[in-house]
């Protein structure tokens, strides 16, 4: 018969969240399943450049840290976890998880890694951009493409008996879906049902984001102690119908407001939330308060899956290089306009080598570009960056706004920067077909 | 009046598109909030950040507008050279929007 409901945590929103919300969440949590979604837009092209020089690296920095920090209570409290940490090399971070595993005697423990969303292979130059034009005809050299895959492979790993399940692209809400289809046997094509658990999905992948971050304005929307946010879980029934909350002791709100922000983060048409398991739709969504840090949500409902698989296209486009330098006290905007001026003059040495120029003042307009700076403004910090066709080009950026320190206006101080590979990304679409996820094990006995 | 007294916004990215949605704080309010702020509005009040379209959904069960912004992040989060790349700066512009004086706004909803 199976279980009536599940609950699932939210362990990380982005690759460099906070891990210790985690901890107490798998802790004190009760939880049946905790997932970690860590994968931005271009983290899977960065990590192919790290995969390239060493086979056993391209998956999340953190992974390591993260799993030692869970897996003793995930194992103690029988948590399975869930995590697309495994960026552009799935299989290393499962032999990694197994490593620590092992280490820390905590076995027996089944882990997945699965594959298949890496398609480079099948891109051709004339696969056309969902930004217009062909793959061919977009600036740069392609490294990477990665299919967004489904709720599907993650379900088979569960249904296998995988205790920890390891993924490279895997969509955001899919990592959510796939234990809520495992534990209630949900049908594939049960549209609406997929879209509910879409929409409970949604909310819970940023983790923080519902349960009071990214939220508190001073005065008006005020947050108890967000230095302790807790993370956010959720009760899903059997219908989907799903219950938000956190745990008692954390600090952050979970509230209609809070949901409701998050409900609509990153949502174009509230019809049509498009995932690889269904065309979600948001309009019918109910959130409701039940009780302090709780909310029901309820009324998702959905359409039949896209025919295709959204494709992130990761193209190194150049060298992005800047240099920032504060001025302070009075005359501190015409010194900051001058330093800018300065540099730019500077710069056009360089010739074409620079593709694209950025000259503001941080606290006058460097948000919005028309901004002016109010009478008696104290501070700003200039701040000049460029992209550029070589790391030569970007370092001269930083090296011109160094030497304003004994060569620019009075009083400059502060100077910092940096120089960074552009790693672009476009869209294309790849039938389904083409795309054939896989599964490896690493078992610890 | 500004939009920030009746509603709360949140905006997100998606290559060089951004997404910004208006709550109502007070259901009440929707109404209000459906019949004044435009695409048009938006757009004036963003004028320099987004270049593109905007176009506005209507979510009634939620009390909310949800406004989506092309060209709105200087060639996309990946590629662009402004500091707040992601765009997430731009809602609480949007929330300095002048509504209507004070005396006004709407007790009860406008239908």
């Amino acid at each position: 018969m199976g279980r009536d409901s599940i609950r699932i945590g939210s362990g990380a929103g982005f690759s460099g969240d906070r891990i210790d919300p985690a901890v107490a969440l798998v802790e004190r949590g009760k939880l049946d399943y905790l997932v970690f979604e860590c994968l931005a837009e271009r983290t899977i092209a960065l990590a192919v450049r790290t995969r390239r020089d060493n086979p056993e690296g391209g998956f999340d920095p953190l992974l390591e840290e993260r799993l030692s920090a869970v897996l003793p209570a995930a194992v103690a409290n029988e948590v399975k976890i869930i995590s697309n940490m495994g960026a552009a090399n799935p299989v290393a971070a499962a032999r990694a998880a197994a490593a620590i595993a092992r280490r820390m005697a905590l076995g027996p423990l089944r882990i997945a890694a699965i594959t298949g969303d890496d398609v480079l292979e099948k891109i051709t130059g004339d696969s056309p951009l969902l930004e217009g034009g062909t793959a061919a005809q977009w600036p740069g050299e392609m490294i990477a493409a990665n299919a967004y895959l489904g709720a599907e492979p993650v379900v088979q790993a569960l249904a296998e008996g995988a205790d920890i399940v390891i993924t490279g692209r895997v969509a955001d809400p899919s990592l959510f879906l796939a234990p809520m289809v495992h534990a209630f046997g949900w049908s594939w094509h049960d549209w609406p049902r997929l879209g509910q658990g879409t929409v409970v999905g949604h909310l819970l992948e940023c983790a923080g984001q519902v349960s009071g971050g990214y939220f508190a304005d001073p005065g008006i929307k005020d947050v108890a102690d967000l230095a302790q946010l807790g993370f956010p879980f959720a009760d899903v029934a059997r219908n989907g119908e799903a219950v938000i909350s956190k745990l008692p002791d954390s600090g952050g709100c979970i509230t209609r407001a809070t949901c409701t922000e998050q409900l609509l983060y990153e949502l174009h048409d509230p019809a049509c939330y498009l995932t690889p398991d269904v065309t979600a739709d948001f309009r019918s969504v109910r959130v409701e308060e039940c009780g302090r840090d709780t909310v029901a949500v309820a009324g998702g409902s959905g359409t039949e899956r896209p025919e295709k698989l959204k494709v992130t296209l990761g193209y190194h486009e150049g060298y992005a290089g800047e240099g920032q330098i504060t001025y302070a006290g009075p005359g501190c905007v015409a010194r900051g306009k001058l330093a800018l001026d300065i540099v730019e003059e500077r710069l056009k040495r360089l010739g074409s080598d620079i593709i694209e120029l950025r000259l503001e003042l941080i606290g006058v307009n460097s948000v919005e570009p028309a901004g002016e700076a109010p009478p008696g403004q104290r501070e700003v910090r200039t701040r000049i960056a460029a992209r550029t066709r070589t790391p030569q080009a970007a370092a001269w950026v930083g090296r011109e706004v160094e030497a304003l320190y004994t060569n620019g206006p009075a009083g400059g101080g502060g100077v910092a920067h940096l120089v960074k590979p552009v790693i672009a990304v476009a869209s294309t679409l790849l039938p389904r077909d083409t795309v054939a996820p896989r599964l490896h094990w690493e078992i610890v006995p | 009046m500004k939009l920030r007294d009746i509603a709360h916004a949140r905006a997100g990215d998606k290559g060089d598109i951004s997404n910004i949605s208006v709550i109502a704080y007070r259901m009440e309010d929707f109404t209000f909030l459906r019949q004044r702020l435009t695409s048009q509005m938006v757009m004036s009040q963003l004028e320099g950040v987004v270049r593109g379209d905007v176009v506005r959904y209507e979510l009634p069960a939620l009390g909310a507008l949800n406004f989506v912004l092309q060209d709105a992040l200087a060639g996309g989060v990946t590629r662009s050279l402004a500091l707040d790349a992601h765009g997430k700066c731009i809602a609480a512009l949007l929330l300095d929007m002048e509504m209507l004086p004070s005396a006004n706004r709407p007790s009860a909803p406008i239908d």
